[in-house]
């Protein structure tokens, strides 16, 4: 081992290798300049879906909206997840990476593949949206970059699996792998499946816009990207799941409540999410109902069991290592004193809560056959998307950043202050955005639609005047969104630049004293959690049948 | 805690909280619930597709499109033929960059077969206000029956990208009393 640079963590005792370390840095720092340039994009997205302000030329819209998809759903996240797979591994485990060369060369190539799908998309003959769909065609270097983009991916799960392998050979924990790191492996084992999907769906386009293949099925082409496509998501939620359960774990010293639980939560997203290409197809012609009730439901919601269970269980350890601490007064007293000042913790909380309230619900109820028929293609579906990608991944992976700048980058957090309140500024502009784009969707408002108005078109058709007021409050609170997102970059970018070297403690102030015993008890009570859960599960039920009561007034179909 | 290996190296054998459990069985028999939701809206229900698709091309569809405007047009609006189809009878609507074609009116409380396909990209079949949103592809036939019940002017907006002219792709349904 004495041949490997590495230090030791001062706060935790692991080691914690160089090699690891740099490439952990690179890969975060990358997606957070491809988080800010994305969200700028979409602020100009907003901004033009704000009738009142409509900034953005038609092309120019389609443009951004084009490059906002890319570099946000798929630039900024999965940079961030290779840097959450290395920490998960190396990290956890206190082990080198395996083959830092190779995790190199796939830096690069998801660096250069991003690079040249972006430059191809502002070249302005490719806006034909994130998910490309035939027989619109882009050019070529669209399809080429998001191929080297993927295949340097895979590159970084393999590395991940290798250390894995790496840390188990040379002895460097005891037992079985830490829960997040369970995670992480969930996360890349989808992640493989994903970019095989990927694949089968991008390099038959890339060689049809070469001019080498003559037609691609147009219904073919949606049933495989989507493979791809939804179950990128579902390594996200896997991902920030994780991401969750660190939170807990390094800011409050929670443990989870039953290894068996959390684990078994997780392997049912192996299992079952794959399926998740048939909710994207429930209004297309050619599949039998029978399909598309079976795939959507994942296996009758064997997927959807997961995510309920870890709703349940990461409030439910955070509940118990704050009872445990002392704070069991009431119901909520753990939840009240629990440290809402420490943006880890506010982000990882305010992401846990509106994933499933808002972005969790949304997307079981959409996902309902018939229910979809009023849905589909409506702006509705951002609002979901931005509920479970931005609230709960984006928010999540701000949660680790605020951990990893003291604990990779080794700088203290600069502005504490606007650390402080950046969650809250960032998760209520984000909620305001899904739940008003959900609003509109109700209403009919198309998503992709530079203009609503209907003003170059011959035939005319009126939205309703609620439908242009959601839409700019939709704008409105983009705005603010934008401006927490800013304060994420400043804090961020400031810290690593202007941050205070850490010292013995890099967690000082942002992490309290470990509960890892319960004492005497063997299961933790958490009434807080279960009236938590109560509530929530009541929800889901009354949006559950209210949208089956606004599918059957509409006109009957056969 | 999650970050470090589980202290009990035989983790997969300790017992589970009540509540956990409960939780579990709760949530698992909701999805269940919500499984026979589905197919009870199949039996019960009067919002559903058939999934009656056929493969045709462009040319064939947009040529069947164009014997129903030969045969059953009453007028033109907007520069486009309006056609009064009889009911039960297939209608054909054309998805092209970037129109809707033709205008077609219906009867209220009759059953229509519809036809959609596009002519060239996807497109999005978006009946408004009734909010129908169904997905249009080139070279599939999509049948749907639909029987109007509120009278009056509806738009079909395209909420499928469908290139720079998108926005204007709008059409016009009918419904007379």
């Amino acid at each position: 081992m004495s041949t490997f640079n590495h230090r030791v963590c001062p706060a935790t005792g692991l080691r914690i290798h160089k090699s690891a370390e740099n490439l952990i840095k690179a890969n975060a720092f990358v997606s957070i300049v491809f988080l800010a340039v994305g969200g700028l994009f979409g602020l100009l997205v907003a901004l033009t879906r704000w009738p009142g302000v409509h900034i953005l030329p038609a092309d120019w819209f389609y443009l951004a909206l084009t490059a906002h998809g890319l570099d946000v759903l798929l630039v900024w996240i999965i940079f961030f997840e290779i840097a959450v797979m290395y920490f998960a591994s190396a990290v956890l485990l206190n082990s080198r990476l395996a083959t830092p060369r190779w995790a190199w060369v796939g830096f690069v190539l998801m660096l250069v593949g991003a690079a040249i799908t972006n430059v191809t998309v502002l070249q302005g003959n490719s806006s034909v949206m994130f998910t490309s769909y035939v027989p619109m065609q882009a050019e070529p270097n669209f399809y080429l970059g998001l191929i080297l983009f993927a295949v340097g991916a895979l590159i970084g799960c393999f590395v991940f699996f290798g250390t894995l392998v790496v840390a188990r050979d040379e002895k460097t924990y005891q037992g079985s792998i830490p829960l997040v790191t369970f995670g992480a492996m969930v996360a890349a084992i989808i992640a493989v499946f994903t970019i095989a999907s990927g694949a089968i769906v991008l390099v038959p386009t890339y060689l049809w816009s070469l001019g080498y293949i003559g037609h691609i099925d147009s219904l073919m082409y949606r049933t495989i990207w989507w493979a791809m496509g939804h179950s990128s998501q579902q390594i996200n939620v896997a991902a920030h799941v994780s991401i969750w359960y660190l939170v807990a774990a390094v800011v409050l010293g929670a443990r989870p409540l039953s290894e068996k639980v959390s684990r078994g939560a997780f392997l049912l997203y192996i299992f079952f999410l794959q399926l998740a290409s048939a909710h994207h197809l429930l209004v297309d012609p050619g599949l039998s109902s029978e399909w598309k009730i079976f795939n959507t439901s994942y296996a009758m919601y064997l997927a959807v069991l997961g995510s309920m269970i870890h709703g349940m269980t990461v409030p439910g350890s955070i509940e118990a290592a704050q009872r445990a601490r002392g704070y069991t007064k009431g119901l909520f007293g753990w939840l009240r004193n629990a440290p809402w000042g420490n943006p880890a913790f506010s982000a990882m909380f305010i992401s846990l809560v509106t994933f499933g309230f808002l972005g969790g619900i949304s997307g079981v109820v959409m996902g309902v056959e018939q229910i979809n028929l009023i849905i589909h293609n409506t702006i509705y579906v951002p609002g979901h998307f931005h509920a479970t990608v931005v609230l709960g991944t984006t928010l999540a992976f701000m949660a680790a950043t605020y951990l990893l700048v003291p604990l990779v980058f080794q700088r203290e957090l600069i502005m504490r202050k606007m650390a402080m309140w950046q969650p809250y500024v960032f998760g209520l502009g984000v909620t305001g955005i899904s739940v008003f784009m959900m609003g509109a969707g109700t209403l009919g408002v198309p998503r992709r639609h530079w203009d609503i108005s209907g003003a170059d078109s011959i035939i005319k058709f009126d939205f309703p005047g609620a439908a242009y007021l959601m839409m700019g409050l939709n704008g409105m609170f983009a705005v603010l969104a934008t401006l927490g997102g800013i304060m994420f970059i400043v804090v961020v970018v400031g810290s690593l630049l202007f941050g205070k070297k850490t010292g013995d403690e890099p967690l000082k102030g942002l992490t309290m004293e470990t509960a890892t015993e319960y004492g005497s008890m063997k299961h933790p009570k958490i009434p807080g959690t279960l009236v938590l859960v109560g509530v929530f599960f009541v929800s889901f039920i009354l949006y559950y049948f209210v949208n089956w009561k606004y599918l059957a007034e509409v006109w009957p179909l056969r | 805690m999650a970050i470090t290996p589980p202290p009990e190296r035989i983790w997969w054998n300790l017992p589970v909280a009540r509540s956990e459990l409960i939780w579990i069985i709760v949530a698992f028999l909701w999805g269940l619930v919500m499984f026979s939701g589905m197919v009870y809206w199949h039996l019960e229900g009067e919002q559903n597709l058939s999934n009656e698709a056929y493969r045709i091309t462009p040319e064939a569809f947009l040529e069947k499109a164009t014997a129903m405007v030969e045969q059953h047009q009453v007028r033109e609006d907007s520069g486009m033929p309006v056609v009064h189809p009889p009911p039960g009878s297939d209608v054909y609507l054309v998805a092209r960059l970037w129109q809707w074609w033709p205008i077609i009116e219906f009867e209220k409380g009759q059953s229509y077969r519809l036809h959609l396909s596009s002519m060239d990209w996807l497109h999005g079949f978006s009946l408004q206000p009734v909010n129908i949103n169904l997905e249009v592809h080139p070279g599939y036939d999509m049948v749907v029956t639909i029987t109007p019940t509120d009278s009056g002017e509806f738009g079909v907006v395209c909420n499928e990208f469908c290139g720079i002219g998108h926005h204007q792709m709008i059409g016009k349904i009918l419904v007379t009393e």
